[in-house]
């Protein structure tokens, strides 16, 4: 689902900033301006009236993500907390594009706030695997691109979903029955001009490309999952995802309706910004710009302190006059994704702002964080066997999904 | 479904199971077979309470306040019970309480709100400078040492009906209350008067001890004044059963965690499950609906090994138990709350890796099963 920038493109106009399933570039090389896009999108803001809504619905505190504006846009997340008030579940989905081995970063963050969705509300969860769309894309052989979902599915598991409640599936191994008709209604409700809008699509793109936006759109219905959820048609959905990926929902939430179905509701995140900065997002392509999840402790204290943005001053003794540069210093961004005590946090935000902490000591504590994480995620990401792969993607029913 | 209502004035049930004074149901302290559900007594109405038909009687439509201050301070008066009022801004710590209730009116009180492993809750109402040491009480109380831990803010909510800083012996008249304990300190019969809230923290009344013993019976409790300071060095053993094990309750209350209730509990077994061993009965109803066959009843010795955080809960639980019982010391709950934060998400996470690879085995020996022969 999510798909690489590709750096080689360049955006039509440096004046406006490009946000969509291919591209993200913020103007003029500055930051990706948030608000506009909500605008530009129509989506909401997550405010803080509905984060305590949901510490109150979950009687635990909102995970890190909510609490820093991390996810910060939503579609209807308020009716859903509203139907979930009263009773009537929903589920979870989100997904990835396994175009390579290396995670990073940045790819668990949907994963490791679904998680905590699923969690706080007591919900299931569907994951799809868009083995077909990196073939198509990225030209890989359909059994390379079905290896590296199943590869991949092995990263989402560690990152501790609970097999009682999530079904991981693959394009190329569900698509099919149920799913399938689901796909053709979709597909009937999109004309090819509107597709070729959204989408961006043009006389050169190879027919796959064209029908794979169904694809993507209908695990939004519960009745493309009938071992999961039969005669439950009304079934909400919540999506999390990267607001990059609004335009396929966006689609999904024109033809919802058309067919008879509740519209998906979504919960968007911010990019995770890359090391050097420079770039709207991380880039799998590039193994500095990004912490991977196989990165040794060694690799991560070498990429924070030399690649890792910052924003102190040049010398020490101006860094203690004027303190360092927030907006861009990037260790202190990351560290507001990852570090959970938000007093520690302000903590060293106000020291570094005003000059008393430097540079070295932020990025060390950085370094700390992320060693952790990425350790705790090895550790269970080696528990993870073909098996219980397997088990995951088996097309079981789940009995106890809502408890 | 609920029974006619009758006589206003006073009723026996069946079995005798529930007196009704004044429309206050009597809290049984024996079994009882009826699922929690929650009454709100936001009028004084009547019934006829018969064991054996589990029933889930929502006998008014607003289900979310508990009894009110204004019923109980009208309820106050009815008894001809003297008390005096002081209404001040919401305040939710004694300190804050103090600075608009002076110590002239009466003795203030500090007011706990505990939890047992075995769901099982209790009110401590004691003055504010009488020492409250959860272990001495756990141990007291027969639950060993570390028993006991401050309730969930839930449990305030549905138990009490009462708001964060507003628990209160009064809280006692809600019929979601029945099963909670309380224990009063002994010293309050020293005081003319003292001080707690009338289920709600922006009002405070003074009254007397004999005056909230009226009322305590006048909603079916037997008042309970505790030395809550002595034998601080409690030795349990065959010859010594702890002092205070005679109030723990005798049902545990489950509390449901999503916010809607199933109508269909009718059918379904109780939710006052004190054995751990007992299997949930699934109960046989016409319709099937499929992934709902499970009621909300959670036999709550399954769940622990269903579910990873409460798994990790109940690890949590025991190492606090053994931190209590090797180590001495003031910090050493405080300590027990620490190692309770720090490793809670750590372990849980361990957990569901655990939980995940036993499934995994399963499923694959599943895979490998043979068929049984004919």
């Amino acid at each position: 689902m999510e798909v690489d920038k590709k750096e080689e493109i360049a955006s039509e106009s440096s004046e406006e900033q490009v946000v969509n399933p291919w591209e993200v570039s913020a103007k003029d090389g500055g930051k990706i301006d948030y608000d506009k896009l909500i605008d530009q999108f129509g989506c909401q803001r997550l405010d803080e009236s509905l984060i305590d809504r949901v510490e109150r619905l979950t009687s635990r505190q909102p995970h890190v993500f909510l609490r820093r504006g991390v996810f910060f846009a939503h579609r209807d997340f308020d009716l859903v907390l509203d139907a979930y008030e009263r009773g009537d579940k929903f589920y979870l989905y989100t997904g990835r594009g396994p175009s390579s081995e290396a995670l990073h970063l940045g790819h668990l963050i949907p994963f490791m706030f679904t998680k905590y969705l699923q969690e706080a509300f007591k919900v299931p969860l569907v994951i799809q695997l868009t083995d077909d769309e990196k073939c198509m894309w990225k030209n890989l052989s359909v059994e390379e691109s079905q290896r590296l979902a199943r590869e991949n599915a092995k990263d989402i598991i560690a990152c501790g979903f609970d097999v009682t409640k999530t079904f991981i599936f693959s394009d190329f191994d569900y698509v099919g029955g149920a799913f399938y008709k689901n796909m053709v209604k979709v597909a009937k409700c999109v004309t090819l001009n509107k597709a070729m809008g959204i989408f961006g699509f043009s006389g050169e793109d190879h027919i796959g490309k064209l029908s794979f936006p169904p694809v993507q759109a209908v695990p939004s219905f519960p009745s493309s999952f009938p071992h999961l959820f039969p005669g439950k048609d009304k079934l909400r959905c919540l999506i999390p995802c990267a607001i990059d990926q609004d335009p396929y929902f966006r689609m999904t939430r024109d033809v919802a309706p058309r067919l008879g179905y509740s519209k998906p509701a979504l919960i968007e995140s911010t990019f995770f910004p890359a090391l050097q900065a420079k770039n709207g997002k991380m880039s799998a392509s590039d193994p500095n710009s990004a912490i991977y999840v196989t990165d040794t402790a060694k690799d991560i204290k070498n990429k924070i302190n030399r690649y890792a943005f910052s924003g102190g001053q040049d010398s020490i003794e101006k860094h203690r006059e004027i303190g360092a540069n927030l907006e861009v210093d990037i260790p202190v961004k990351y560290l507001s994704f990852f570090l959970e005590d938000d007093a520690e946090l302000e903590h060293i935000k106000k020291e570094y702002g005003e000059g008393r902490m430097l540079t070295g000591e932020v990025k060390k504590r950085l370094t700390e964080v992320l060693t952790e994480m990425v350790e705790r995620h090895r550790m269970a990401r080696a528990a993870v066997t073909d098996e219980m792969v397997d088990a995951f993607m088996a097309v079981r029913p789940l009995p106890n999904m809502f408890e | 479904m609920y029974s006619s209502l009758i006589d206003p004035n006073l009723l026996i049930a069946k079995d005798s199971q529930a007196l009704l004074v004044n429309g206050y149901r009597k809290p049984n302290l024996k079994t009882s077979n009826d699922p929690i559900r929650r009454i709100n007594n936001t009028k004084p109405t009547l019934f006829i309470f018969s064991a054996p038909a589990p029933c889930s009687p929502k006998f008014f439509d607003n289900d979310l306040m508990g009894f009110s201050k204004d019923q109980l301070l009208s309820q106050l008066q009815e008894l001809e019970i003297d008390y005096s009022k002081y209404e001040h801004p919401p305040v939710l710590t004694v300190e804050e309480q103090a600075k608009y209730v002076s110590s002239s009116e009466g003795a203030l009180s500090k007011n706990l709100f505990f939890k047992d492993k075995k769901h099982r809750y209790y009110i401590i109402s004691a003055m504010v400078d009488t020492k409250v040491d959860m272990k001495v009480l756990s141990q007291r109380l027969g639950l060993g040492k570390g028993g006991i831990r401050m309730a969930p803010e839930e449990a305030l909510a549905e138990l009490l009906q009462v708001s964060l800083g507003c628990v209160t012996p009064f809280a006692v008249v809600n019929e979601s209350a029945r099963d909670v304990s309380l224990l009063l300190d002994q010293k309050f019969k020293n005081q003319t008067r003292c001080i707690f809230h009338p289920l709600s923290n922006n009002v405070s009344i003074s009254l007397s001890t004999s005056g909230l013993d009226k009322f305590l019976q006048s909603v079916g409790r037997d008042p309970v004044y505790v030395d809550l300071e002595a034998n601080a060095n409690p030795v349990v053993g065959k010859d010594q059963p702890p002092d205070l094990a005679v109030y723990v309750p005798s049902n545990s209350v489950v509390i449901p965690e999503l916010p809607n209730n199933t109508p269909s509990a009718q059918a379904s077994p109780p939710k006052n499950v004190s054995a751990e061993k007992t299997k949930p009965v699934a109960s046989p109803k016409p319709s099937k609906s499929p992934g709902n066959v499970k009621s909300v009843v959670q036999n709550s010795g399954l769940s622990v090994f269903k579910n990873p955080e409460k798994f990790v809960e109940e690890i949590l639980d025991k190492t606090s138990e053994l931190l209590f019982s090797e180590v001495k010391g003031e910090n050493v709950e405080a300590l027990a709350e620490t190692l309770r934060k720090r490793l809670t998400s750590e372990f849980t996470h361990l957990a569901v890796m655990y939980k995940n690879t036993a499934y995994s085995e399963g499923f694959y020996a599943g895979t490998q099963c043979q068929p049984k022969r004919p």
